[in-house]
């Protein structure tokens, strides 16, 4: 049991972690928690779904065991492209508007202002049903059997999405390790006067920073509509896993929010058994005022 | 008179009396946000707690759950102040040291997280059924239904008048000069030796107590509370009638809660009138979208509030 417990955990833990790295990068780089980063999930997994019906005219092949082939590839492109045109728009009528006022609360307001009317308007527009990109039942494989431990079984999906978040996650490290545009964004992050002095354009940087972040949470989103399921408050529903998983991590940190994420993610999956499922999300807000009390500059953080 | 009572008038004291229970948590916002600048996104937790706690406290024994104490109800008010103040003081103490975001992820989670116990902690709760038999004191003595809800609205505004009068005192004290000391320039306010956390927890524990009597008022009126009653739209719901009324105005708080109540109301009622039955989740979903659509432009062209200034 413990070892499936483990399985499921690191595949919400990777799922947290997609969504953990844009959110840590923006609270970093703009400098405020952006309560509608959850959103940006949800309205990735909805694109996604409209792509779909799109591509699905074209081609409906599968890519061997998994429920999904090129049209959900393309689609999920299609949503990272929204998303982070959703973001960058957002940014424009609200976030960029709102920081050159200089209370800082204001943007965080802003970001729940437009959190609510997100999640309502996706609501309006596709309805409560939990909705799915395929509805074909897919056989969970023994990775380990029964004997061990318990024995571990995934589908191909999940381990498809966790081997596609392993990429990303080192795609990404290397991006803001050796690339100059990935350094940029650490310099702002930093000390965006220091930054802005040595030459850095710093709204570029902001740009970029957005469409990263709103990239990723699409890809987070997409993914988790392939494991669970679509529906107006799964955004909602992660926003505060990723929050825990941003704080645990340390601010500003993509490799601690993946960590994070991950620690968040089969914290609540070991937690199912001891408390009941329906408890999940309370288990984010422990590891997160305990995280506060204990170190609140998270595991890899350099401010307070 | 009892004539009077039923139709038109009738209503206008039900939606007094819920407008006014609003004005209460809307104090309470104003304290912790118009006053000391603490950004509180789960009121709703907060109203929850008290409503929950007040309602354990005075319903009268139920096998099937803990309690059910049949307290006086006032005992009830004031473990329902009680209780609020302790989530608060739970969120509080690791968050307010740090910058103003980690309050708002913190009271974000509180909040969710009460809802989670409200809908499954069932022993404690009454879970998704909610908790029904909650005393509405001299309910019989004053005539029932219309009587009864023209003298709790008379109760109502009564406490509305005294934690408005309260808190004036309190924030034209020296205590609430720090308050707006802090709020405009923490830095300053600690160089002149001011217990910077000291003053924030105590403005924000005293807010909470504030919208945990709001949600004994509100249990005591229905006389039924469900975790449905307090969903994170209550929290915008508050924030969009303090933003509305002028944060830091204590009148224009109350204001705010009236005529945003009143602008919900109506709203509702159109929907109500003009959307076919099968419609009307999707038409409230957009009336909430609204909601936010407001909030952010209120916020980029008069974020002093539309009633009020913010001084």
């Amino acid at each position: 049991m413990i070892l499936q417990q483990l399985a499921d955990g690191l595949i919400l833990g990777s799922i947290i972690a997609l969504g953990a790295i844009g959110l840590t990068l923006t609270y970093a780089i703009l400098r405020f928690a952006n309560f509608a980063h959850g959103e940006f999930l949800t309205f990735g997994a909805y694109l996604a779904l409209l792509a779909l019906g799109q591509f699905q005219a074209m081609s409906t092949a599968t890519f061997g065991p998994l429920s999904f082939g090129w049209p959900l590839l393309a689609s999920l492109a299609v949503a990272i492209l929204a998303t982070a045109g959703l973001a960058l728009l957002l940014d424009r009528l609200l976030f960029a508007r709102l920081g050159r006022a200089g209370v800082a609360i204001a943007v965080v307001m802003g970001s729940f202002g437009a959190a609510l009317a997100l999640r309502n308007l996706l609501f309006f527009a596709f309805g409560g049903e939990p909705q799915y990109y395929s509805r074909a039942i897919q056989i969970a494989l023994p990775l380990l059997p029964r004997s061990v431990l318990g024995g571990v079984r995934v589908t191909p999906d999940q381990l498809a999405v966790l081997g596609i978040t392993v990429l990303l996650v080192i795609a990404m490290h290397l991006f803001l390790a050796r690339a100059t545009l990935g350094r940029a964004m650490r310099a702002v992050a930093h000390n965006p006067q220091l930054a802005t002095v040595t030459g850095i354009d710093v709204a570029a940087v902001v740009r970029w920073t957005w469409i990263i972040g709103a990239g990723l949470a699409a890809v987070a989103g997409v993914f988790a509509g392939l494991t669970v399921q679509i529906r107006p408050t799964m955004g909602l529903d992660l926003l505060l896993p990723l929050f825990a998983a941003v704080i645990l991590g340390g601010i500003g940190s993509p490799l601690g929010a993946v960590l994070g994420g991950l620690i968040v993610g089969i914290a609540e999956s070991l937690a199912v058994p001891l408390v009941g499922a329906e408890y999940r999300a309370a288990v984010a807000f422990l590891l997160l005022i305990l995280i506060l009390l204990v170190r609140p500059t998270g595991l890899f953080g350099e401010r307070g | 008179m009892m004539e009077l009572l039923a139709g038109p008038l009738a209503y206008l004291v039900f939606f007094l009396v819920i407008a006014l229970y609003y004005a209460l948590i809307t104090l309470g916002l104003n304290l912790q946000w118009g006053f000391t600048g603490l950004f509180n996104v789960g009121v709703a937790g907060f109203v929850l707690v008290g409503a929950y706690a007040s309602a354990i406290l005075t319903t009268p024994d139920d096998p099937g759950r803990i309690g059910g104490f049949g307290l006086p109800v006032p005992v009830g008010m004031a473990g329902a102040m009680l209780s609020a103040g302790l989530f608060a003081l739970l969120v509080g103490i690791p968050a307010l040291r740090l910058r103003h975001d980690y309050l708002a992820i913190t009271t974000f989670g509180i909040a969710v997280t009460l809802q989670l116990v409200a809908l499954n902690l069932q022993v404690l709760t009454g879970g998704p059924f909610g908790m029904n038999f909650v005393p509405r004191p001299l309910y019989d003595e004053l005539g029932g239904q219309g009587g009864w809800n023209l003298a709790y609205l008379l109760f109502v505004a009564a406490l509305v008048l005294l934690v408005w009068w309260g808190l004036a005192r309190l924030t034209a004290s020296p205590w609430g000069r720090v308050l707006r000391a802090i709020r405009e320039d923490e830095a300053a306010a600690a160089a002149i030796g001011k217990h910077v956390f000291r003053f924030r927890l105590e403005a924000f524990v005293l807010g909470a107590m504030v919208m945990g009597l709001a949600g004994a008022v509100y249990a005591h009126f229905i006389g039924f509370i469900a975790p449905e009653d307090f969903l994170p739209i209550l929290t915008f719901q508050v924030w969009a009638m303090l933003i509305v009324g002028g944060a830091g105005d204590h009148r224009g708080a109350i204001a705010g809660a009236v005529l945003v109540w009143a602008i919900w109301t109506g709203s509702g009622m159109l929907l109500d009138l003009f959307v076919p039955p099968e419609g009307k989740a999707q038409a409230a979903a957009l009336q909430v979208a609204g909601i936010g659509v407001a909030l952010c432009v209120v916020l980029l062209f008069r974020p002093t509030g539309l009633l009020g200034r913010r001084g």
